[in-house]
């Protein structure tokens, strides 16, 4: 028995362990120093674990020894290696960025408490993703939760609003998780158990009133996580003013866990057997595109450039639940496929954002002017990045827009899939006019005068390059992440199908 | 009437649920103080664990112990294996099917026993391979008042179930030593009513979570109290608006904290 046959775990593992440790450690750089090897550790270990899913399908690993009716079960798809692995690798990417963001913004004076609830943050994230076992999500989705609040609190130095933002998205955020362990507890009348896999196997046929509120419920609870459009009030106010390394980090991370934990209970757990499935495929559709126009809107008329960008997250998931209502491997590989690309161009915005305001002090437009001159290379990434969330090609939004028209063309939807084709392409057009009023103040104004020259640490710019740089690369040969968001797409409907993914 | 009245008093602690729930959630959305909304959401969050507490529990079901004085070999495995029975078997049952809609204590108290019949099905059918069908097992244990020692009686219909746990109240069946063995080995395993113990260990989960929550829901509070020397959600969302609007007017930069 080797460590390695506790793949499936240890990413969980890893960053748990390490969280009280890093409360523990001194002042100084030592807390993040030790949170940024955990957590390229943790990704070293997701990557393992998503080349072993990728080629052996999906791992299931009982917790001590526990066989799965009655021990909790690990279970990892390969949908699941891959949301694991982005996870794990935004935080070993946004953690070095951290480290002289944090201390503009929050200041030295807790590091191991800021750090230590970083790190708790991803081990609940990575939990949500990695068990298998309906209760388990639940308790890992309020671990990465309640340090999330924690985190986005810490933004009240440089803004007092972090904290009430924080307040919205705690109540929000309990009563969403309460709402899905509601549905989880109908669940369990009606099957008496826990595992997901159990309760698809039993819940096969069964139609009534129970397990219809149950999936209300369950529904309910992961959208208001995962901000689906009615549901997103708490998401603009918290990543607007939570500090710039957090909101990268959640940006690229909280909602898709919680989509991926959506796609988890829609395919794996409700399954296809159900009528009502229909019915809530039908409302992500009717709500996606709602979300794609309306959150866009607002962002279009946002004067604070990190509040248009959070809207813009509202649509993002938007382009997410669009392709799971599809219904089809397609759908879902698309879904895939975008939250992936989204994480690269959003985490990389909000550096760039963060990074503006280490060196200007400030998320106005107006800070923009002339930024062009004042900060090329900062001003180069957002671009490049902004341009890869309008979805010009060459970008990684273009591969996940383009699987997406692909997959809407080839589903069969209630409305023509040109409507559907015509709506994505039309809010693209709304995501050109916001990232071009960005782009005219950065590269059409000029700087006020007298600006001072202001500079941006290396430890900021490395971070915010590699991803501009994934997003390039995925751009340009997205094929493999295609095919392995496809494989992923026909595993997750395979189990919706009844059949055993593994 | 009765009947609408006996239906609405037999589900008394889904109505507790209920108006806690409701209770909690208002809280939430009209107090405009944020410590108040705290508590408010820890109303709402109590509703749930009752809600799981009372889908676990037995009609006078016990802990899931051993208790004294029934500890020889045989009865011990079947009591160890007891508790976990309902995980396993619970959903394959006649009651899960046809009251699935709305699940009364009763028959909370049915899945749980009836796992427990199962479980002593098997034992008994290890030892003795003509045993009476399972159903019969369960209805024996939940008539238990009426049984003469050790004799499963197959004849009794399910819809006894319900009245029979309501007119039972948990009296722990006592086994009879002169029984045959498979129905000893069936007694020993149903003697003693277990409640579910799971939904109660989730709820210990779900009740750290729960205080956890209010803990960061209450700490932010003092926070904003400090920040802005009010807790009245009308009083913070003006000043955050003024806020907006300083900005707004002076591109300066981030408003003073």
């Amino acid at each position: 028995m080797s460590v390695l046959d506790h793949l499936p775990v240890l990413p969980v593992i890893v960053p748990l362990v390490a969280a009280p440790a890093c409360v523990l450690l001194p002042r100084g750089d030592a807390p993040w120093g030790f949170a940024t090897l955990v957590s390229w550790a943790t990704f070293v270990l997701s990557a393992m674990l998503l080349i072993a899913v990728s080629e052996a399908g999906t791992l299931t690993y009982a917790l001590g020894g526990w066989e799965a009716p009655l021990g909790i079960a690990y279970r990892i798809d390969l949908a699941g290696a891959i949301v694991m692995a982005l996870v794990s690798g935004m935080a070993a990417l946004t953690l070095p960025y951290a480290r002289q963001s944090v201390l503009a913004e929050i200041g030295a004076g807790r590091p191991g408490a800021f750090y230590g609830a970083f790190l708790v943050c991803l081990t609940g994230l990575m939990g949500v993703v990695a068990t298998g076992d309906a209760f388990n999500v639940f308790v890992f989705l309020e671990i990465s939760s309640l340090s999330t609040y924690a985190l986005v609190a810490m933004g009240a130095r440089q803004d007092r609003r972090a904290l009430t933002a924080a307040f919205t998205y705690l109540v929000l955020g309990t009563i969403g998780a309460t709402f899905f362990v509601i549905g989880l507890g109908l669940l369990y009348q009606m099957t008496g158990t826990l595992n997901m896999l159990d309760i698809h196997d039993r819940l096969a046929g069964q139609d009534n009133k129970v397990v219809r509120a149950a999936f209300a419920f369950v529904v309910t609870g992961l959208g208001l996580k995962l901000a689906m459009f009615p549901l997103h009030r708490w998401l603009p106010d918290a990543y607007t003013f939570a500090p710039s390394a957090v909101t990268a980090f959640l940006a690229s991370t909280a909602t898709k866990v919680a989509v991926y934990a959506m796609l988890r209970f829609l395919f794996t757990v409700f399954g296809f057997g159900q009528a009502f499935s229909e019915v809530a495929f039908g409302l992500f559709m009717v709500l996606g595109l709602a979300g794609m126009f309306a959150a866009s809107l607002i962002a279009v008329f946002r004067d604070d450039v990190k509040q248009m960008l959070a809207f813009s997250s509202v649509a993002q998931v938007g382009y997410m639940l669009l392709g799971i209502s599809f219904a089809t491997a397609d759908g879902v590989a698309a879904a895939l496929v975008h939250i992936v690309g989204h994480a690269f161009m959003k985490s990389a915005l909000f550096m760039a954002v963060g990074c503006v305001f280490y060196a200007v002090g400030s998320h106005r437009m107006g800070a923009y002017k002339g930024l062009g001159r004042r900060l090329p290379f900062t001003a180069g990434c957002f671009i490049v990045a902004g341009l890869s969330l309008v979805g010009v090609p060459l970008t990684a939004g273009f591969v996940s827009k383009f699987v997406l028209i692909e997959a809407a063309l080839d589903a069969t939807l209630p409305v023509s899939s040109l409507v559907i084709v015509f709506a994505i392409v039309a809010s693209s057009l709304l995501a050109v006019a916001y990232i071009g009023r960005v782009a005219y103040e950065m590269f059409l104004t000029d700087p006020p005068e007298g600006a001072p020259a202001v500079s941006v640490p290396f430890g900021m710019l490395v971070p915010m390059a590699l991803l501009t740089a994934a997003n390039v690369y995925v751009g340009l040969d997205g094929s493999g992440l295609v095919a392995l968001c496809r494989r992923a797409g026909d595993a997750l409907m395979a189990a919706g199908f009844g059949g055993m993914a593994s | 009437m009765p009947d609408i009245l006996s239906f609405v008093l037999a589900r008394y602690n889904y109505w507790i649920v209920i108006v806690l729930m409701m209770t909690g959630l208002y809280i939430v959305f009209s107090r405009g103080n944020l410590v108040k909304t705290v508590v408010g959401l820890n109303i709402f969050q109590t509703s749930v664990f009752i809600f799981y507490i009372t889908l676990g529990k037995v009609a006078g079901g016990t802990a899931p112990i051993l208790v004294g004085g029934h500890g020889e070999e045989d009865h011990g495995e079947g009591h160890g294996d007891g508790h976990d029975a309902p995980h396993d078997t619970s959903h394959a049952g006649p009651h899960g099917a046809d009251h699935g809609a709305a699940l009364t204590p009763e028959e909370a108290a049915a899945y749980a026993l009836e796992g427990r019949a199962n479980e002593a099905g098997a034992l008994a059918r290890a030892d003795l391979p003509s045993t009476p069908n399972l159903d019969g097992l369960h209805d024996a244990s939940i008539g238990a008042n009426a049984l003469t020692p050790g004799g499963a009686a197959p004849a009794i219909a399910a819809p006894s179930v319900e009245v029979a746990v309501m007119g039972a109240h948990g009296e722990a069946v006592i086994a009879s030593d002169q029984a045959p063995s498979a129905e000893h080995a069936a007694d020993a395993a149903l003697d003693i009513l277990y409640s579910n113990p799971l939904p109660h260990v989730l709820i210990l989960t779900a009740i750290v979570v729960g205080v956890a929550t209010t803990a960061v829901g209450l700490a932010i509070a003092v926070r904003i109290r400090e920040a802005y020397g009010t807790v009245e959600e009308d009083a913070l969302e003006r000043m955050d608006n003024e806020a907006a609007g300083y900005v707004a007017a002076d591109e300066a930069g981030a408003t003073p904290g």
